[in-house]
């Protein structure tokens, strides 16, 4: 039983980062109707940055706490990403804003290969080793191994989600933002200045992304050019499986992800009598998606998104 | 006027050309090409270099010895050419070694490059060496040309999995790998060694070259409870790896192939990589028979340590030259079934080759990390 406990932890932690990184996605997809492919390098960037300021840090000020690293770290990587954010968005989106839909898509691509290279130049192609600065702790959990870094991933993840839903649904400006999602042209009429929302969504998604990258980069001690790629798809395919353009969705769709994954790796092969694999995992989760849009197109969660488009 | 002078010069760059390929030197001795390839740019190439150091050393020491082969007095020139690690550029640069009237090649560096390459060097008639191509498929292409001076990955993953069970102990054991060509082709082959020396293999679990996480099939492996983790693949995933199985509570042993006995393993695995096994082929280079020797000598004309394979270099470019003095002809048909009968006492042991080209009796050498390094541990094979 404490297998399970332990295939249903990994998967909450494996799931909240992607839940993060699907909100990204999601709010974009929301209010844009655009898929922004170049969002999982900036969990990448974020990464990196974090990375760059701890080392950084550690070799000028090895005495300083590692609560004051982390959130100078933090910061800077929430920056960048934001400030990155804001540039891919004003200067490659917005100007095809009424271009036809394949336009702005594969400009995203575009720029997703752009950061990636750009990152590989700066950062070189070799995984980086993430320096531990908190003392990892083990801890047991309904008979599973938790490690301090893992129940802070789930903390955090799950502050910041709940801090977004209560700026989308109780602040004025999330109310500009559904607003804008509703109908640019309308919410344009009632002096909402769409192109601000737009570009302030796309920062909260990057800084979302900086935070995943740093929880990432924190779990696995490594980072590198490439990792963005492979989990922006997955944050993808989460935010589709839990309704894309949908809050709630992105949460629950990230969450199950996360499950699939670490119970389909853990128990496919004992399932099929070992004819299938753990390296069927990714096909796994990729066959739950597929069988959920059959019977639900719009994903879990995403009823609104259909009407609207 | 102005045509016929250039045609001039353009006949006699020709000519020059020519010349160039098969010409004499200043003192009159004839002038043999050896070819070698590495990858000489790219995220290795400080492996590649320092594999053309290597075998560079053997041509200049060969060359000091004002050797005569069949009355007329030889001076060897190496050929290199960059490959890229990659597959496709290695074909090509191993067609333009053999349109240089090379007489052998020594290279490449990595299998992947090795493999498509040796079709071609076999086509050819030209004698090739590997330093350091460990895969299989290699020498069991029935290439009467492919050779290596290295102990391949059948051979290192018979001696790991001998060690697993008769030395470390261990019965109930675990394999994950990275499905790649070295991955897998290790993996099978210490499955059945694992079979063969009364092992049992609890489960075969897979991962890929762009993960990093590996928690859930760590956690399955961890409800079988494993004696040993056997690891076929790389040190970028197992360094990560390593971390989860300490964070799972895992107590089991970790083994891996060379692919992992590297530095960059240390790095990425910190503190938990503590207790790790991983082999590699051959000696370490102290216990090899010319080692210690061979790397003052590197370092004074280099200015700059040993990477990995220079030693394998040198010794494979001086296997070959033996062969020629021994066949008294630098013609690769004449002197190839020489090569095949080699018996060569070099820096890194003893050389000989089996009726496949593979290295006789080659050597794999264990090490643990302990206090944050490699620990030599011992070496298994060799003797023969």
């Amino acid at each position: 039983m404490d297998i399970f406990a332990q295939q249903v932890l990994n998967g909450l932690v494996l799931g909240s980062v992607y839940a993060l990184v699907a909100l990204g996605y999601t709010m974009v997809y929301g209010i844009l109707g655009l898929i922004n492919f170049a969002h999982g390098e900036v969990v990448m960037i974020g990464a990196m940055i974090a990375l760059a300021v701890v080392s950084a840090l550690l070799s000028v000020f090895p005495e300083m706490s590692p609560f004051l690293m982390i959130a100078l770290a933090g910061t800077a990587a929430i920056l960048v990403c934001m400030s990155l954010a804001f540039f891919i968005e004003r200067l490659a989106y917005r100007p095809l804003r009424n271009a036809p839909r394949l336009a702005p898509l594969i400009t995203a691509i575009g720029i997703s290969i752009l950061l990636q290279n750009i990152a590989m130049i700066i950062w070189g192609r070799k995984y980086k080793t993430v320096p531990q600065i908190f003392p990892t702790e083990t801890f047991e959990l309904f008979g599973a191994n938790i490690t301090s870094v893992q129940i802070f991933i789930i903390t955090v993840s799950a502050l910041l989600m709940a801090g977004l839903l209560v700026i989308v649904h109780f602040t004025k400006l999330g109310r500009a933002m559904r607003a804008t999602s509703e109908s640019q042209r309308v919410a344009g009429l009632m002096g909402i200045n769409v192109n601000k929302i737009i570009s302030v969504t796309f920062m909260i998604g990057a800084g979302l992304a900086a935070v995943a990258g740093i929880l990432i980069a924190g779990n696995y001690s490594v980072a590198h050019y490439s990792m963005g790629f492979m989990l922006g798809l997955k944050a993808f395919t989460a935010a589709v499986l839990g309704g894309i353009g949908n809050l709630g969705g992105a949460v629950l769709g990230g969450l199950l992800l996360g499950l699939i994954e670490s119970i389909g790796a853990g128990y496919i092969g004992d399932l099929t009598g070992g004819f299938l694999g753990s390296h069927y995992q990714d096909v796994f989760a990729f066959v739950v998606l597929i069988v959920v849009l059959v019977f639900r197109p719009t994903g879990i969660m995403g009823e609104r998104v259909s009407e609207r488009a | 006027m102005i045509l016929k002078r250039s045609l001039a010069i353009v006949v006699a760059a020709m000519v020059v050309a020519g010349c160039g390929a098969e010409s004499e030197t200043s003192d009159g001795k004839q002038i043999i090409n050896i070819g070698h390839v590495g990858p000489l740019t790219g995220p290795i190439s400080h492996l590649g270099k320092d594999n053309e150091r290597g075998a560079g050393l053997a041509v200049d020491e060969a060359n000091e010895l004002d050797l005569v082969i069949d009355g007329i007095p030889i001076q060897f020139r190496l050929l290199s050419e960059d490959d890229e690690a990659n597959p496709q550029k290695a074909t090509v640069v191993a067609q333009k070694l053999v349109d240089s009237n090379i007489v052998g090649v020594v290279g490449h560096l990595n299998s992947g490059t090795t493999i498509p390459a040796s079709t071609i060097y076999f086509n050819s008639g030209i004698p090739q060496v590997s330093p350091s191509a460990t895969a299989i498929t290699y020498t069991h292409q029935d290439y009467q040309t492919a050779h290596r001076v290295m102990a391949n990955d059948e051979q290192q993953g018979k001696v790991l999995g001998d060690y697993a069970v008769k030395t470390l102990g261990a019965m109930g054991i675990a394999i994950i790998d990275d499905r790649s060509a070295y991955g897998k082709g290790l993996a099978d082959e210490f499955e059945s060694a694992i079979k063969d020396a009364g092992g049992k293999i609890l489960t075969r679990e897979f991962t890929d070259i762009t993960k990093t996480d590996f928690t859930a099939i760590l956690t399955k492996i961890k409800g079988l409870n494993p004696d040993l983790i056997f690891y076929g693949g790389m040190d970028s995933q197992a360094g990560p790896m390593m971390k989860q199985i300490k964070n799972l509570g895992l107590t089991s042993l970790f083994l891996a192939g060379d692919g992992v006995q590297t530095t960059q393993f240390m790095v990425l695995a910190g503190a938990e990589g503590e207790g790790a096994y991983a082999s590699s082929p051959g000696l370490p280079l102290d216990q090899m028979a010319g080692g210690k020797e061979f790397r003052e000598k590197f370092k004074q004309i280099y200015r700059e340590d040993i990477q990995l394979y220079a030693p394998y270099a040198y010794d494979a470019t001086f296997v070959m030259i033996n062969a020629m003095m021994r066949a008294n002809s630098t013609d690769p048909a004449i002197y190839l079934p020489f090569l095949r009968n080699t018996d060569f006492p070099g820096v890194t042991g003893r050389i000989r080759f089996d009726e496949r080209g593979d290295l006789r009796g080659g050597s794999i050498s264990l090490y643990q990390v302990v206090e944050g390094k490699w620990q030599y541990v011992e070496t298994i094979g060799g003797a023969d």
